[in-house]
């Protein structure tokens, strides 16, 4: 049974990490950049949810709206003031900017809001469910974090497969040059992604502090770190990659703070990290693509 | 577009790398004035203790940017563990300076094994990350740098070490540690190494500088520096000339980490207490120090000792003046993202690339009116 809750809390993870892990497998496959402040968006979107919710008093459902408009308002501002004038440069360079844009996010809200830990009440209202007996108890905040992830996820690969914004993403990540000339607009298409991607980090966002209650500037650093592990875990670039690889990551996080190390679990994960890259370094559903000279 | 910017790149070397000894001796020249008026100042009394306090950590500082630049301005990858290394050095360098506290009485002898020591544990560690670097790179190089910077970083603070008469005990848990009765316990978790011997000085720290940048110019200035920028221009040119990357990669990480590692040892024995926290062993220090490096200049070994003195500096100085420190961080995320763009943006490339070309048009139309 102990087996089970923490598999079930494993998965509730998991669903955090894959709906920021989705964030970063986008904007990779669609820009061939890393978008290492992604996990600050998240940081930023609670901030958003904190303030209307708990100073402000509104609704919890209506803070996380107003968290995702904000989130994806500042996505698209992102790309278009920090990513779009690097497109054609090097990826380092993207890189280092993306480290830039991190820590401005993060000492924009070290100013605002201090550096000290905010007590973050639970979005979810939703009573714990007792199972077998009461030797199973399943918060509610798992429940709405895995039904939510669930829900996004399946509409995205239909939003992805089925649409035709959707499968104009697809052909931007195929090949820029040649979508561009069957007509479709690169540029409106990024950043179409970035806001998709920036709405999921805010959604992340309000499941992740509603499960873990404690709010910081840093808060959104180390779940966009261990999401881009998940990232690659899945393959990056590929959306179901991203999925598979977040709840895998949740898990394996989850069940060695179990039984192996609280302490040692980051490692763990990291570790998982270094080994799918040896084995693997296309991750588990990734195409591996060939260099041209 | 991507030949264009590293035959620019190649062209900058060689009007920049030519006068080798001259452009290195200016930067010896400034290390040394910088130590001989501030060793002065403090010798005198004239200088406040708290700019006092801030020599040594200069020191690490720069030597943390320069070894850095080795790997991002020179090798052309980036690395967000740096500090992992530093981390390596410091941990091991104090923890033999400990150990050996009443068996090596001799205060230089001691402290010179800590450094060899903990640079030759943070190489090793340098060789162990620089074995899957070698399948990697871009993005996902950085990201594995990240992962072992924060691995030691936890490993470190989830260990515990003790010694008895017995011998040295290792666990994962302080109660399992099963010590002897005249056990002393020097590595306590995430409460550290204490009672370190307070060896380091700004001596030693300026001669650990010299050391660095003599051994990183001349490095440069050489045949393997030559293999090494050519892998970071093109490195498919690079290879298809017969220049073994993987060697030359793993021998720039180790160096690079052992540098940092001496950098740790610098820092850990400028304090009695040493523990691992995000804001001096985590990835917040690896891209502080990344940023003197990008500021400072890549592959500008003057500029990565510049930087770092002025960025390490200046806040503290300031600190009377209004609260900046706050606003430290803030200013410097604002000037990355802007030197980056201004630096590599398509509109500021062609723009400069535009002005160069009327430069280059005036001066050919003024040669030819002269013949």
């Amino acid at each position: 049974m102990v087996f089970l809750s923490q598999l079930i809390s494993g998965i509730s993870l998991g669903g955090i990490y894959s709906l920021i892990a989705l964030g970063y497998t986008m904007v990779y496959g669609i820009a061939k950049m890393l978008n290492f402040a992604h996990g600050d968006v998240i940081m930023i979107g609670a901030f958003v949810i904190y303030t209307s919710v708990v100073s402000a008093g509104l609704n919890p459902v209506l803070g996380v709206l107003i968290a995702m408009v904000f989130c994806t308002v500042l996505g698209v501002l992102i790309e278009r003031l920090a990513y779009k004038p690097l497109r054609q440069a090097t990826s380092l360079a993207v890189l280092i900017t993306a480290i830039g844009v991190s820590y401005f996010l993060q000492n924009v809200a070290l100013l605002i809001f201090g550096s000290d830990t905010k007590q973050f009440s639970s979005v979810v209202s939703l009573e714990p469910v007792s199972l077998a007996g009461g030797e199973l108890v399943i918060s509610g905040e798992t429940i709405i974090t895995i039904a939510v992830s669930v829900v996004i996820m399946v509409a995205l690969y239909l939003f992805v497969n089925k649409t035709k914004p959707g499968k104009a993403m697809l052909a931007v990540s195929e090949d820029k040059g040649a979508a561009q000339l069957m007509g479709i607009n690169v540029n409106g298409t990024i950043a179409l992604t970035f806001a998709i991607g920036s709405a999921l980090a805010a959604v992340a966002g309000a499941l992740l502090c509603s499960s873990y209650p404690a709010l910081s500037p840093y808060t959104g650093a180390m779940p966009g770190i261990k999401a881009f592990v998940a990232a690659v875990f899945g393959g990056i670039g590929s959306i179901p990659g991203a999925m598979i690889g977040g709840i895998l990551l949740g898990i394996i996080e989850n069940l060695s703070k179990a039984y192996i190390s609280s302490q040692l679990s980051d490692a763990i994960v990291f570790a998982v990290l270094i080994f799918v890259l040896l084995i693997r370094p296309t991750g588990i559903m990734g195409k591996k693509i060939n260099e041209k000279v | 577009m991507a030949i264009k910017t590293h035959s620019k790149l190649e062209k900058k070397n060689t009007n920049t790398v030519k006068p080798f000894k001259g452009k290195d001796l200016i930067t010896y020249l400034i290390v040394v004035v910088f130590f001989t008026v501030f060793q002065v100042l403090a010798s005198t009394g004239t200088l406040k203790n708290s700019l006092k306090a801030l020599l040594v950590p200069i020191c690490v500082q720069v030597i943390l940017a320069v070894s850095l630049n080795l790997v991002v301005g020179f090798l052309g990858e980036l690395s967000l563990g740096h500090a992992g290394f530093m981390c390596v050095g410091a941990f091991t360098g104090t923890f033999f300076s400990v150990l050996m506290e009443d068996v090596i009485t001799v205060v230089w002898v001691r402290f010179a094994c800590a450094f060899v020591i903990g640079a030759i544990a943070a190489a090793i560690s340098g060789i162990l990350i620089g074995i899957p670097v070698l399948r990697l790179k871009g993005d996902y190089l950085a990201i594995v740098t990240l992962a072992f910077g924060e691995i030691i970083k936890t490993i470190v603070n989830a260990l515990y070490i003790g010694k008895d008469s017995n011998g040295f005990h290792m666990s994962l848990d302080s109660s399992k540690l099963g010590m002897g009765t005249d056990g002393q316990i020097i590595l306590n978790g995430p409460q550290g190494i204490s009672g370190t011997p307070k060896n380091s000085t700004f001596l030693i720290g300026f001669i650990l500088v010299m050391l660095v940048l003599i051994i990183v110019n001349n490095l440069m200035d050489s045949r393997t520096g030559r293999a090494i920028m050519s892998i970071r221009d093109n490195r498919i040119a690079a290879e298809s000339v017969g220049i073994d990357i993987t060697k030359y990669k793993l021998m720039v990480f180790t160096i690079s980490a052992a540098m940092a590692g001496i950098a740790g040892v610098l820092y850990s024995h400028n304090l009695s207490k040493l523990t691992a926290t995000t804001a001096n062993f985590g990835y917040t220090m690896s891209i502080t120090i990344l940023v003197y490096v990008v500021l400072g200049g890549m592959g500008n070994v003057r500029g990565s000792v510049i930087a770092a003195t002025i960025l390490y500096a200046l806040p503290e100085l300031l600190r009377g003046i209004g609260d900046l420190s706050s606003y430290r961080m803030l200013i410097y995320s604002i000037l990355l993202i802007l030197m980056m763009i201004f630096n590599n943006g398509t509109y500021f490339v062609s723009l400069r690339e535009e002005i160069a070309y009327k430069f280059k048009n005036k001066k050919t139309k003024t040669a030819g009116e002269a013949a």
